[in-house]
């Protein structure tokens, strides 16, 4: 060792010692230290959402510095010529000043914006891992619950967070919002009414409670689950695919130090840069285009963010079916695409642990994981409820197509009520089998497969079968039939 | 070419057989469907289509306003010689639709006797006229005709009566005024910066090739669906701003970056998945192991 | 609709009879367990590595150097502050990945998962909670007691929730009321002569509250042919002049499309349009919804025109404005 290695590593034996005689955790760092974590990189998708929320965390406390949670109305004189002299709450200015006024103000806007699309969009992609490697059986049936509230939590916050900031686009999804709120069968005025402190657009400390949720009690609740659901994965250790020497009662994989640690800051700093990247060079959410909300102004092409999507499809959807009794309106339309869909869904997805183990009649612990093409049926059905959803978001933009393509917006709308139910029976029933063709064959589901099925002979040579892995039937007696990709 | 043929017939597919059937037959029902479906949209029963008392036989359902007293009108060029080739042009081109007098053709076009210059240099200037088919939506295209000959149209049309045609000129407007009133009377149909939308029955253009004198007109005459707007309701001073609002829709201030369009979250959404959760999902495949790799 | 379920139902159960029938199962799931050894560590050694490293952790630190430099400079250009900060992280990123996957050992270990639930301790732990009650005789009335006290504690934690919201009545009010003049969004008093047909007005109440959900009104004017309104409504519309709620019954935003055609023959009739989810109303017809998810008419304002010739309310609204709820009063014609 160097003088500079030498130096490095006495400071940090004493710094050590320092710390020992104060806290005595040598055995838990050692446990941690040494802690093996399974390596595939699906894995690693929860991870994404979690690093989304610390930069969310960060920018967010920036924002929070210089928004103004009041609807008192002002007219604005700043440096902005297309809104001079109209008049706005003191919300959209601070917003706005933000956004134009304070350097790196629209920076820090755009990342959190940008961190709240990829975090909800990260927690869907590490849902459908797990969905589809079964991971949500026992002993992580408890997790998977933990998961899904977190997942309602950040939809809830981020339609909040961008609600904030009173412009025209986010005006309209809270006056939609509050229109579902009110839907809800014999309670809606009572809990919409609640919630906007009476009638929309509700009383002047609305956008102050709203900001409280948003600032303080969904990101605690958040912190909370993420915590509880990183410890018990702790707890149980992480789950594995099969594989060589992977067995359901051992983890393998890397240990945390030195190189698991790595990546994972890497992987830190690799969502900070992209989500940076985002925010400087690409823009979005530019409410200094919108103009402020007025309860009697909208626009063309309003639509929410990403992950509402499937609410405002669901809403177009939905013929105009209003269950009226007795002059009493049970159940006001807007509940069946804005609360009773994302209640069927959710639902599913709550019940689905105990479904399977219903269907399966397996309750035991797995710790291995499936391939999704090992269970065709769980595949299937999961695949077709995904297109199922994918549909209703889809049909949120059927505007924009009538708008770029010409076919009636009517005539789409037509089409889709019936083809949302039709597509995923097909989805369902191409899923299964491509699953069970993919087990026969053993070829990877998105390499094309060139080549011949071969086996090798006794004496040593190769013995061609065929050219189609749907002819082969290997026979149970002789040595394992070997794929050779890409020789004739 | 005969074996490329053969091979794609006799191809072994992996889908079975009964399930390429069922789609086959689940996608010919939805196209059935969809053919079938009512095109015309939003319409109730017919009896509201017939109209009131129509004040001369076939004039159109709304006339165009006309500019404000004092307020500042385009006039085009008219000469005799230029009302004859309008007269020869129109001949050609209108008369089949519009009637060989203008006085239309019921149920197929109306009347233009009395509409001025205004409409006639809107629709032919934007290349909405001459249109193919009666029924359908008049689109901006490129223009059928040079501006000498909508100038000869023009002359020979305004020729039968009509208002004059209205102006804007954005030097004379207020951007911010333009922004309220374009967010109050336009942005529901055009979109808060002017990149179109729909209702239902038609398409709603982005104004991003509109000229001032363009909006001017459409704005008092109220093109196919549109409503139209007199000078009480939108003076010169608001056509003015409405106008310059418009011109600045096609460079609006986009400090924030690449602007994907300025149609909001749908774009937004997108750049989301396919760039930054794509990378992000790249980038954990590099860190990460695959199943068919060696451990 | 329920004759194609049935028939889909006996189709499917046909094909699986026939599938079982014929023997043909599913194959089965791969064998999963592995009794290979895949312990091993691996020490690269890597001076290249080493220093590609070194090379990116000083790029990053001249990307994040650049961003205070370029804050001050441009004063928050935000494009090249995105890049600089953007870069760093990423040069970051990649540095310790690098560093993860190349400088440091490389190891495949294998960890014990270990059983969850342990039959003897948590046996222990269940004796332990409920030898907390050895000696106690009345059991099931402290039980009792103690979950009644629990719930009312429940109940009056709950309570304080009822102060944050007003009584239900104001959902039936607007600001319109007999008299109420219309205005523009400038202020200007709306006079019923300069209500042309083909065009749409905003209005709002004088002297009230712009910002009331119920405030925001359309007003049209319809050519005779176009007006098919109940016989109770007849006086509601002087002149052909039409003022329906500008808040779409169905989910509250502002409706703000009016199509009307220029030659109806070849096209439609005027209607307005939500922009959200594209509820069609009829002005002509009360409001009549024609496509769209609203399940109410679109509200009407009885008009009147004062002796000087504006517009004013001839009442207030014969049903609630906007979205439905349980208590909403709809129309009665």
């Amino acid at each position: 060792m160097n003088v500079v290695e030498r130096y490095a590593h006495r400071r940090f034996e004493r710094a050590s010692r320092t710390a020992e005689q104060r806290v005595g955790m040598a055995a838990g760092i050692r446990w941690a230290l040494r802690y093996v974590f399974p390596d595939h990189w699906s894995f690693l998708l929860g991870e994404i959402a979690l690093y989304s929320f610390m930069v969310l965390v960060g920018t967010g406390i920036f924002l929070t510095l210089y928004y103004v949670p009041s609807d008192a109305q002002v007219v604005y004189h700043g440096s902005y010529p297309l809104l001079q002299g109209t008049q706005m709450s003191e919300a959209y200015r601070s917003v706005l000043g933000l956004s134009l006024n304070v350097p790196a103000g629209l920076l820090f806007r755009q990342v959190h914006h940008w961190a709240a699309d990829v975090f909800i969009g990260a927690i869907v992609l590490h849902l459908v891992r797990v969905f589809f490697t079964g991971a949500y059986r026992k002993p992580r049936d408890l997790n998977y619950f933990i998961g899904l509230t977190m997942l309602m939590l950040a939809i809830l916050e981020g339609f909040a967070g961008y609600s904030l900031g009173d412009d025209l686009l986010s005006g309209m999804g809270l006056a939609i919002a509050y229109s579902v709120a009110m839907s809800i069968p014999f309670v809606g005025g009572q809990l919409a009414t609640l919630i906007w402190g009476g009638p929309f657009p509700g009383s002047n400390t609305f956008l102050a409670r709203l900001e409280i949720v948003h600032v303080l009690l969904i990101p605690v609740a958040l912190a909370g689950l993420i915590t509880i659901h990183l410890t018990i994965i702790m707890r149980q250790h992480h789950s594995q695919f099969p594989g060589p020497g992977r067995r359901e009662r051992n983890v393998v994989g890397t240990p945390m130090w030195p190189a698991y640690a790595l990546r994972s800051i890497g992987l830190l700093f690799a969502v900070a840069g992209v989500l940076f990247l985002l925010g400087g060079l690409i823009q979005i959410n530019p409410i200094w285009q919108w103009g402020p909300y007025h309860p009697y102004l909208s626009e063309n092409g309003a639509q929410p963010d990403w992950y509402i999507g499937w609410l405002i499809g669901a809403l177009r959807l939905m013929p105009n079916w209003e269950l009226v009794i007795a002059g009493r309106t049970v159940i006001p339309n807007p509940f069946w695409g804005g609360a009773a869909f994302p209640l069927v869904v959710f639902g599913v997805l709550f019940a689905w642990p105990a479904i399977e183990r219903r269907i399966t009649r397996d309750a035991r612990r797995h710790d291995l994981l499936d391939r999704p093409r090992d269970r065709p049926i769980r595949t299937a059905v999961g695949a077709a409820f995904l297109s199922w959803v994918v549909i209703v978001f889809a049909v949120g933009s059927t505007d924009r197509i009538f708008y770029r393509l010409g076919i009636p917006y009517t005539t789409q709308i037509h089409v889709w009520r019936v083809g949302v139910w039709v597509i995923p029976l097909v989805v369902f029933f191409a899923t299964r089998s491509a699953c069970r063709s993919l087990q026969r064959s053993g070829a990877h589901p998105l390499r094309a497969w060139e080549g011949n099925v071969v086996r090798r002979r006794p004496d040593g040579g190769l013995e061609v079968l065929g050219d189609s892995p749907d002819r082969i039937v290997p026979p149970a007696t002789e040595a394992p039939v070997g794929t050779v990709p890409g020789q004739e | 070419m005969k074996r490329a043929l053969r091979r794609w017939l006799t191809h072994r597919s992996r889908i079975p057989p009964a399930l390429r059937l069922s789609l086959a037959v689940v996608l010919a029902t939805m196209a059935v469907v969809g053919l079938v479906a009512p095109t015309s949209e939003g319409q109730s029963s017919t009896s509201a289509t017939a109209g009131g008392p129509l004040p001369e036989p076939n004039s159109p359902t709304k006339s165009p306003e006309p500019p404000g007293a004092g307020n500042p009108t385009r006039s085009f060029p008219d000469s005799p010689a230029l009302r004859a080739q309008g007269f020869t042009l129109y001949q050609a081109s209108c008369s089949s639709c519009h009637g060989i007098a203008l006085q239309g053709t019921p149920r197929v076009a109306p009347s233009l006797r009395g509409v001025g210059a205004g409409p006639v240099d809107f629709y032919l200037s934007t290349g909405r006229m001459p249109l193919e088919q009666p029924r359908e939506e008049p689109q901006r295209n490129s223009p059928a005709f040079t501006r000498e000959q909508i100038d000869a149209l023009i002359a020979y049309v305004a020729s039968f009566g009509g208002p004059a045609a209205p102006t804007a000129d954005p030097a004379d407007g207020n951007l911010a005024l333009g922004f309220r009133k374009f967010t109050l009377n336009c942005a529901g149909c055009h979109q808060i910066v002017a990149r179109g939308g729909i209702t239902v029955g038609a398409q709603a253009p982005d104004l991003q090739e509109a000229t001032p004198q363009q909006i001017a007109e459409a704005v008092r005459m109220g093109p196919y669906l549109m409503p139209h707007f007199d000078s009480r309701q939108l003076d010169q001073q608001d056509l003015d701003s409405i106008a310059r609002y418009v011109l600045w829709t096609r460079h609006p201030d986009n400090s924030g970056g690449w602007a994907i369009y300025n149609i909001g979250p749908i774009p937004e959404g997108m750049v989301a998945w396919f760039i930054g959760l794509a990378a992000l999902v790249l980038v954990a495949r590099l860190i990460g192991e695959r199943m068919d790799e060696p451990v | 609709m329920s004759r194609l379920a049935k028939l889909l139902g006996l189709l499917v159960a046909a094909r699986t009879a026939l599938r079982a029938a014929a023997g043909r199962s599913a194959p089965p799931p791969v064998t999963v367990e592995s009794d290979v050894d895949p312990r091993r560590r691996v020490v690269p050694s890597s001076r290249r590595a080493e220093g590609v490293v070194a090379l990116l952790l000083l790029i990053a630190a001249l990307f994040a150097f650049a961003f205070p430099v370029i804050y001050i400079v441009s004063s928050g250009d935000t494009q090249l502050l995105g890049v600089a900060l953007g870069g760093a992280l990423l040069l970051l990123a990649v540095a310790c990945i690098v560093a993860g996957k190349f400088v440091v050992p490389q190891e495949t270990a294998v960890e014990d998962r270990g059983p969850l639930l342990v039959e003897e301790q948590t046996e222990e732990v269940i004796e332990l909670i409920e030898a907390g009650g050895q000696g106690i005789s009345r059991r099931a009335i402290l039980l009792g007691a103690g979950g009644a006290a629990g719930a009312a504690l429940l109940t009056a934690a709950a309570t304080p929730l009822a102060s944050l919201g007003p009584t239900l009545s104001a959902l039936h009010e607007t600001p319109w009321a007999r008299g109420v003049r219309l205005v523009d969004d400038e202020g200007r008093p709306y006079l019923a002569d300069e209500i042309q047909i083909g065009s749409c007005y905003t209005a709002l109440p004088e002297g009230k509250d712009a910002e009331s959900f119920g405030a925001g009104l359309l007003v049209v004017r319809l050519p005779a042919g176009f007006i098919h309104l109940p016989a109770a409504r007849r006086d509601w519309a002087p002149h052909g002049i039409l003022a329906y709620s500008k808040i779409c019954p169905h989910a509250g935003c502002a409706i703000s499309l009016y199509r009307y055609p220029t030659y109806a023959p070849t096209s439609q009739e005027p209607a307005f349009t939500c922009p959200c989810h594209y509820s069609t109303f009829l002005p002509g017809e009360g409001g009549r919804v024609i496509f769209g998810p609203a399940g109410r008419a679109l509200p009407q304002l009885p008009l009147m025109i004062d002796a000087e010739g504006y517009l004013r309310a001839a009442a207030k609204f014969h049903e609630d404005i906007g979205p439905s709820w349980w208590g909403v009063h709809r129309a009665q014609s």
